[in-house]
């Protein structure tokens, strides 16, 4: 078997990748998905050693050719990539709205606690 | 000291306006809100204004004005300040009824008068302003056009019967706004709203209003472009 650079450079790319991802996780990281990552580099790293293999799973699900097959996932992954990070996102202005609400709502007070017009600074809880 | 016979100023005590709060979203509206909170305070004695992170002098004026001034530390959008409105206006025990008015002075205070008259008498929980029943307001052709295809989707999507859903003048009781949580910041929280509020089997009607379209509000106002962003909003909830 012949490696050529571009073999080097991509494992060396999938590497770190993976390995970024694990450091970035934090304790609380699912060992799920850890595997799957690992299964994952796995794969990529195997792929680029042997690019027939997306030929062999292309041609076990009926597509073409492995580079169409491989397009196909990219399409997919890219996808789930886009809605995850929609759903964070919107979990993320879920969660900021109700802090800057709460900070609007502390910060003049309860209705009828004080009759001053509320200024941009610390008002006391009078809690009677 | 002044001669409150026709001017109800902050001191006056009708027991009318006392268990009402009206709800103003605020956004760089500078140039009018001080008049609209006028207008307001008029009938209605309770006004919280909720400053949505206005970059001029809103928020400083409303509060002169004499409005409460509740203030987002930034921008969040219209939904959420009229969910911080209504949080607001409940954490007031002698509150009954909300009304949700706009801060552009498209709407008329004898208008909100009536809908608060209509929930006092039992008549629904929910009053919806709507533009459509008479032929007082005049929106051009492409307002009407995605007026109605947003009230069809809604209706469609939140089984209720509106003939106008996204309109900002609303009257709404206690125990409705108690089971309201907005949760679309953007502006697709009117259909939100509608949804809830069709879910919660609460009782509505539609009371007809006029909605001035001046130059300020229709230079302010949503344009047709944004009716695209809040369709995408709804179907992408």
């Amino acid at each position: 078997m012949k490696i050529v650079l571009i073999q080097l450079v991509l494992i060396g790319f999938v590497i770190l990748t993976a390995v970024r991802l694990l450091r970035h996780r934090g304790a609380r990281t699912q060992a799920v998905r850890r595997v799957g990552l690992m299964l994952f580099a796995a794969l990529a790293v195997w792929s680029i050693l042997f690019p027939s293999v997306w030929n062999r799973i292309a041609r076990i699900v009926g597509v073409g050719r492995g580079t169409d097959m491989v397009l196909y996932a990219l399409v997919v992954a890219f996808l789930s990539f886009t809605l995850t990070t929609y759903l964070r996102f919107r979990d993320l202005e879920a969660r900021y709205t109700k802090l800057a609400r709460r900070l609007a709502l502390d910060e003049v007070g309860l209705p009828h606690q004080s009759e001053t017009v509320p200024e941009r600074q610390e008002q006391p809880y009078a809690g009677s | 000291m002044n001669d409150s016979r026709t001017v109800h100023d902050s001191t006056s005590h009708d027991s009318r306006a006392h268990d009402t709060w009206v709800v103003i979203p605020l956004y760089n509206e500078g140039q009018v809100i001080t008049d609209v909170i006028a207008q307001v305070r008029g009938a209605f004695d309770q006004v919280v204004c909720v400053d949505d992170g206005s970059m001029d002098d809103s928020a400083e004026l409303a509060a002169s004005a004499g409005a409460r001034v509740v203030r987002h530390p930034f921008n969040l959008g219209q939904g959420a300040a009229l969910q911080t409105g209504f949080d607001y206006a409940l954490s007031d025990p002698t509150m009954k009824y909300v009304v949700t008015f706009d801060a552009d002075g498209q709407h008329q205070i004898a208008d909100a008068i009536g809908m608060v008259e209509r929930l006092r008498v039992g008549e629904a929980d929910v009053v919806f302003g709507s533009r459509f029943l008479d032929e007082r307001s005049s929106p051009t052709l492409g307002k009407k056009l995605v007026l109605r295809a947003a009230v069809g989707y809604t209706n469609m999507t939140t089984h209720t019967r509106l003939t106008d859903a996204h309109n900002g003048l609303r009257a709404i009781s206690r125990p409705v706004l108690k089971q309201i949580r907005i949760t679309q910041n953007g502006m697709a929280h009117a259909s939100e709203l509608v949804a809830q509020i069709g879910a919660s089997k609460a009782s509505y009607v539609e009371h007809p209003v006029h909605i001035l379209y001046s130059d300020y509000s229709k230079a302010k106002g949503q344009s047709l472009w944004n009716s695209i962003n809040i369709l995408a909003e709804l179907i992408l909830r």
